[in-house]
């Protein structure tokens, strides 16, 4: 039964629906599959019992009729999103072994829904990082690999652990959060879809933050429709989370298979960097043609703030972090070092439990909100952020419906290439921060290979709250590009 | 030249007289049943960290949601000062590192707060009056409190405290003296305690001032100031500025400069002490946070909270004056605490002649009930006469079935054994005697009893006061004293 792990979370509804499986088989070869797996260190913790238990429960739901829209799905969730009686680290030294008395909002709807959950998915600490290598767990291994080559890839960060277990069929689907690009990227890097909603769409209640302005949930799937359905589980207005938007959630999957005829694609002139690698210039162009295939029409546009998103993004989220992460004292829970006195148990807890990424953008983030500082950087960073949204406003204002990009400048990197220079590792959110500036939605769907074999993925970028037109537009890309899989190694 | 005679108090110095420049940051507790952003109690006096949600201890993914009913006392407030109420503010986080702190930083609002520029108008002493202005008014959290006597070796947290509403009123530097700041302080609790916007207990910690405090040369620019911290006691307030201005003045005049620095009181030596200078004051990297929207309302929500607003002590103030012939100060004792006022009012409330008694009514408040709860030591709420009581003893005065002095002691049967004082004066036969075929009968035999009196009376008529005496006590204090006084005088020719 180890095919089971290779399907769709659509197929394998229809399969729990026709009997063909229960939700204990199909979890089972997902403990199985995870258990073989180990070596891509794609979770952090693996919950068996619990997931049996939850499959048990989904296929009595199923049999009497009852069984949700996610009944007997095995899903991983990223370790930043807190778990009942769960150790949730956000792959922390700092949290220890913190285990929430509380569920995030996210997961309880997944729950609610039906789903079951195999364990807890790496991530690069506190959500920072692009290549899921801060991780105080170790860095995840990407299971693609370059054609004819052993190399050790990462799969992207910071959700590398849940687009790694998705990619190799360790889970159905996965949660995931981005904040600037976190969702998108290690998607593109491992061939799978990964949506990052509006701002607004998904509660934050119970995720970790890491900069609370920009941080939204997502899923990780292996196909549009599959995200599609995960997103209006995770969806939905939450009165614990202000910033949560009170509007219907619509049946997403109901978005694939619309047509697009007469829709205006955007593409924007400076997303067309120097340097650019041919084959991504080809793919988007492929991409272009795809979506004017299916009726769309194409126009070019200009986004004439890009080249300000990236340096604003790296103060508003470290400024936003340095704050979020102040809670983190060795005072009420996680990680305590022994000091002589108050300051000294601060700075000693600190020093140890966070990691070098870590600290630089705490770092980071006290400096640019310092007295003297503030106006430099801090506001200036935030008029670059209006400026950016009221770019994508002209833009959307002028009839465009979404907006097409490369997912990332270049296809997944070596483990330990990009450590060196933290501006390089940077680089790698060029084309998904201003999405995350602007609040708006944003999905990545894989859309061809490199040359050497790699999955590459495209971007595209929705109007608020119209992520039902990115699951049209992405299934397109899909239906003209195929699925991939990477051949199994481990 | 003929100035007008300063309306605050100068303090001399060896260089001339000096001028204080005050201003306040008051802290009060907002009367809420739940915290700023989360939905624990905000009970006083519970066990340690027994008021404590996900929220207040700052647990990982946990998120602010603000408490409507907080907003709406700042905005009572607000309307309680004659402020400018702001229809859009934003919340800023104030960091820092403390344990009382979960968070690592105290949501607050720094440059766009609730409420602008208001006013209040302070009564002193001789009548005068003085205004002084607010800046602004802030809604904020409170921390948790450190333990440091439960353990020889570890401090302890109590986060019961951590997030409940707190108003940050600040005043602008108009106030002048120390006398000034008492009335202030004193003033604000009463509007507070008016709009049912904080409980003004100043021991529970409910409010608590820092005192920016600088001297200048009457008229001259304004000095370095000082800020003592923490001040829970309206007395205290008065001690810390009158010795902080006299410190601030002998530096200034031995050649000194002053130093702005944080300093404390110290109650016991009354002085004040250095806490931290400006150097190491804190940087707080103040920003908005993230996790909350700007908070924005109606002006229709401003206006519905208007129309509801309670009457406030200057208002009262005038309509006791105006409407019962109180005197200035009478009103100013009555209105100073909303449960005198209150009392006060029920009393007005069940009188049967409001017009005429209602100024006896007061003075029946202010000197025999306030003056014995002071001697006993008790507040209003635990007055064994109630308002009924009260004004039913005011009443039989004023309709004359009981004279002033019977009263006293019908008051003092109610403060001790209760009851009906209509009743009582029934059934132990208080009733004052105004049979005039009685009274006559006794003033007759006082007259025939003292034939040298009568004619010394006669040369001296202030000697009828003597007359009344004997009948009043023979009549053991019944007989009506408006009819023994005519009576006599008609009697004696006087």
């Amino acid at each position: 039964m180890t095919d089971l792990t290779s399907l769709t979370i659509a197929e394998a509804r229809a399969g729990l629906a026709s009997k063909s499986f229960t939700a204990r088989e199909l979890t089972d070869a997902h403990l199985a599959a995870i258990e073989a797996a180990r070596v891509l260190n794609a979770y952090v913790l693996e919950t068996p019992d619990r997931a049996r238990e939850m499959a048990k429960a989904a296929d009595e739901k199923i049999a009497k009729g009852e069984g949700g829209p996610l009944a007997g799905i095995p899903l991983g969730i990223k370790d930043l999103f807190a778990t009942r009686d769960i150790r949730t680290t956000a792959c922390s030294k700092i949290l220890g072994n913190f285990i929430p008395p509380y569920e995030s909002t996210v997961t309880t709807q997944l729950w609610r829904d039906g789903a079951v959950l195999l364990g807890k998915l790496n991530n690069d600490e506190f959500a920072m990082g692009s290549s899921n290598e801060t991780s105080c767990f170790g860095p995840v291994t990407n299971p693609w690999r370059r054609d004819g080559s052993n190399t050790t890839l990462v799969p992207g960060g910071s959700s590398g652990g849940s687009a790694s277990a998705v990619a190799a069929q360790l889970c159905m689907g996965a949660t995931a959060t981005d904040t600037g690009g976190s969702i998108r990227q290690p998607a593109a890097f491992t061939a799978t879809v990964g949506i990052k909603p509006t701002y607004g769409r998904c509660s934050r209640w119970g995720i970790v933050a890491f900069a609370s302005s920009l941080d939204q949930a997502g899923p990780i799937a292996r196909s549009v429709r599959d995200a599609a359905i995960l997103m209006r589980s995770m969806a939905g207005y939450d009165p614990r989370d202000t910033t949560s938007v009170d509007i219907a959630v619509p049946d997403y999957e109901a978005a694939i298979g619309k047509s697009v005829k007469g829709m205006k694609i955007g593409i924007p002139k400076e997303y067309r960097l120097d340097g650019m690698p041919a084959e991504i210039e080809k793919l988007w162009s492929e991409g272009a043609e795809w979506l004017k295939a299916a009726g769309a029409e194409l126009v070019e546009v200009s986004l004439p703030h890009t080249k300000y998103a990236l340096p604003a993004y790296y103060i508003v989220a470290p400024a936003e972090a340095s704050s979020n992460l102040a809670r983190y004292d060795g005072v009420r829970y996680g990680l305590r070092e022994g000091a002589k006195n108050i300051i000294e148990m601060y700075e000693n807890t600190r020093a140890e439990g966070f990691g070098a990424e870590v600290r630089r953008r705490v770092l980071i983030g006290t400096y640019v909100l310092s007295a003297g500082y503030y106006d430099a950087y801090y506001l200036r960073a935030q008029k670059v952020r209006t400026l950016i949204k009221k770019d994508f406003e002209d833009c959307f204002a002028k009839g465009v419906n979404a907006i097409l990009t490369p997912a990332t400048p270049s296809a997944a990197f070596g483990i330990g290439e990009k450590g060196a220079d933290p501006v390089e590792m940077y680089l790698n959110d060029i084309f998904t921060v201003t999405v995350n500036m602007a609040g708006l939605p944003g999905i990545a769907v894989p859309a061809g290979k490199d040359t050497q074999g790699l999955p590459l993925g495209l971007q595209l970028i929705g109007r608020a709250f119209d992520e039902e037109t990115l699951f049209s537009l992405g299934d397109i890309i899909e239906q003209a590009a195929g699925r991939f899989a990477p051949a199994k190694w481990w | 030249m003929n100035a007008p005679a300063a309306p605050h108090k100068l303090i001399k110095g060896a260089t001339g007289d000096w001028e204080v420049v005050i201003g306040m940051e008051i802290h009060a507790q907002v009367t809420s049943n739940s915290k700023l952003f989360s939905g624990a109690s905000t009970a006083f006096g519970g066990e340690p960290n027994s008021h404590v949600s996900l929220v207040d201890a700052a647990m990982p993914g946990m998120l602010p949601v603000i408490n409507e009913e907080c907003v709406r006392q700042a905005v009572r407030t607000g309307l309680g000062l004659n402020a400018k109420i702001n229809l859009r503010s934003v919340f800023d986080r104030k960091n820092y590192f403390y344990p009382d702190l979960p968070q690592g930083y105290q949501i607050s609002q720094y440059k766009s707060p609730i409420v602008g520029e208001g006013e209040v108008e302070l009564e002193l002493d001789g009548g005068r009056s003085v205004t002084i202005g607010i800046e602004r008014l802030h809604l904020e959290q409170d921390a948790g409190k450190l333990l440091h006597d439960q353990s020889p070796t570890m401090s302890y947290v109590d986060l019961n405290r951590s997030g409940v509403a707190l108003m940050e009123i600040v005043s602008k530097p108009d106030i002048r003296d120390a006398e000034q700041a008492k009335a202030y302080v004193t003033k604000l609790r009463s509007i507070l305690r008016y709009l049912g916007t904080c409980d003004g207990d100043m021991e529970k910690g409910s409010l608590r001032a820092d005192v920016n405090v600088s001297v200048r040369k009457p008229g001259g620019p304004l000095g370095t100031r000082c800020e003592i911290k923490n001040m829970n006691s309206v007395n205290f307030i008065g001690q810390a500025i009158e010795y902080e201005a006299r410190r601030q003045i002998d530096i200034i005049e031995d050649g000194g400069t002053i130093d702005q620095e944080t300093r404390l009181f110290d109650p016991n030596k009354v002085e004040t002490r250095s806490m931290r200078s400006k150097e190491e004051a804190h940087d707080y990297r103040y920003f908005p946070d993230p996790d909350l929207l700007p908070l924005e309302f109606s002006q229709a929500f401003v206006d519905d909270l208007k129309a509801q607003l309670p009457e406030l002590p200057d208002a009262k103030r005038s309509r006791f004056i105006t409407g019962f012939g109180l005197s200035s100060y009478d009103a100013s004792v009555l209105v100073a605490e909303r449960e005198s006022a209150e009392f006060y009012e029920t009393v007005l409330a069940g009188l049967a002649d409001k017009a005429r008694d209602g100024k006896l009514a007061a003075n029946w408040v202010i000197n025999e009930l306030f003056g014995r709860l002071n001697k006993e030591s008790m507040d209003i709420a635990s007055s064994p006469v109630s308002a009924a009581q009260l004004g039913a003893i005011v009443d039989l005065i004023g309709e004359g079935t009981i004279s002033g002095k019977i009263a006293k002691d019908l008051f003092e049967i109610v403060w001790q054994e209760g009851g009906d004082p209509r009743e009582l004066v029934e059934t132990r036969g208080m009733k004052q005697v105004t049979d005039l075929g009685a009274i006559e009968k006794v003033v007759d035999d006082i007259i025939a009893a003292n034939p040298d009196k009568v004619e010394q009376a006669k040369a001296k008529p202030q000697l009828v006061g003597w007359f009344v005496g004997q009948v009043m006590k023979s009549s053991g204090g019944k007989a009506n004293p408006q009819a023994v006084n005519d009576l006599l005088k008609s009697k004696l020719g006087i």
